[in-house]
């Protein structure tokens, strides 16, 4: 067992564990600060992973903004508490056993099959750094790069539409 | 790293599994999209693995540009979706999913 193996079971571990932590918590706040643990997590997989760029993009855009979006919400409508289990009785045992089916299929199929062996063993720094990655971007991908901009442009709008009071309909 | 590809796709899928398990269990509509928001990670995650699974290949790095763009679509998911959020909050005080069924008959 190597240490890189130690390493990967000691961060899925804690990954789980986040996400199941997520999906429990009574208070939504928690939620939101165990998804950042996740998020963060994650990255650090994916500096595993040779893809430093990818890593540092999840923190700043995932962990950070969208995440602070999140508990900006939260706390705007003040909705911090909720009561777990809806109208419906069997649905929360139903949902988790056909979840964890979910899992242990896919773990199944994917440990099964052994998709792909063998890595190559000694990677360059080269490989999913910002700049190889901005080469491939800004020359392969620039259309889909450029439509993303216009994408982003079209939810700030959109935001900003839907959540903007309706003056006339109140009086 | 030099862990199987296999272990990374594994964990992945756990992840969208436990996503699956929180937008069917939660009743909070910010903790469902939470749980979105796992699921496209766990999809992210796959990516990578396999782009270091083909990597010497430039081809590979195909996969990262990929989750760049699944993060930006996300960014943009998560304003319209808060947002919708928030519109439902000022007409229903409460973002309670059972409570929003007013188009049922």
């Amino acid at each position: 067992m190597t240490i890189d193996l130690v390493l990967f079971l000691g961060l899925a571990l804690i990954a789980v564990l986040a996400a199941i932590a997520m999906i429990a918590s009574r208070n939504t706040v928690y939620s939101a600060l165990f998804l950042v643990f996740n998020f963060l997590t994650v990255a650090t997989l994916y500096l595993l992973l040779n893809a430093a760029f990818i890593a540092v993009v999840q923190i700043t855009v995932y962990a950070g903004a969208i995440m602070v979006l999140f508990l900006f919400v939260i706390m705007l409508l003040g909705t911090e508490r909720e009561s777990i289990g809806g109208r419906i009785r069997w649905q929360m045992p139903l949902a988790i056993v056909l979840g964890l089916a979910l899992a242990g299929e896919l773990a199944y199929v994917l440990l099964r099959n052994g998709i792909v062996q063998g890595l190559a063993a000694d990677l360059s720094t080269e490989f999913g750094s910002p700049a190889s990655i901005g080469r491939v971007l800004f020359s392969e991908y620039l259309v889909p790069f450029e439509v993303t901009s216009i994408l982003l442009l079209v939810a700030m709008i959109g935001a900003i539409v839907i959540t903007r009071k309706l003056r006339r309909e109140g009086k | 790293m030099n862990i199987p590809p296999d272990y990374v796709l594994t964990l992945s899928g756990i992840l969208f599994a436990l996503g699956v398990i929180g937008v069917l269990i939660r009743r909070n509509a910010i903790v469902i999209f939470m749980s979105i928001e796992l699921m496209l990670n766990s999809a992210n995650l796959a990516l990578i693995a396999f782009a270091r699974t083909f990597a010497p290949a430039q081809e590979a790095l195909r996969g990262h540009v990929f989750v760049f763009f699944v993060i930006a679509v996300a960014a943009a998911e998560v304003a319209v979706g808060l947002a919708l959020i928030v519109a439902i909050f000022r007409s229903k005080e409460s973002i309670d999913v059972d409570k929003v069924s007013s188009l049922r008959g």
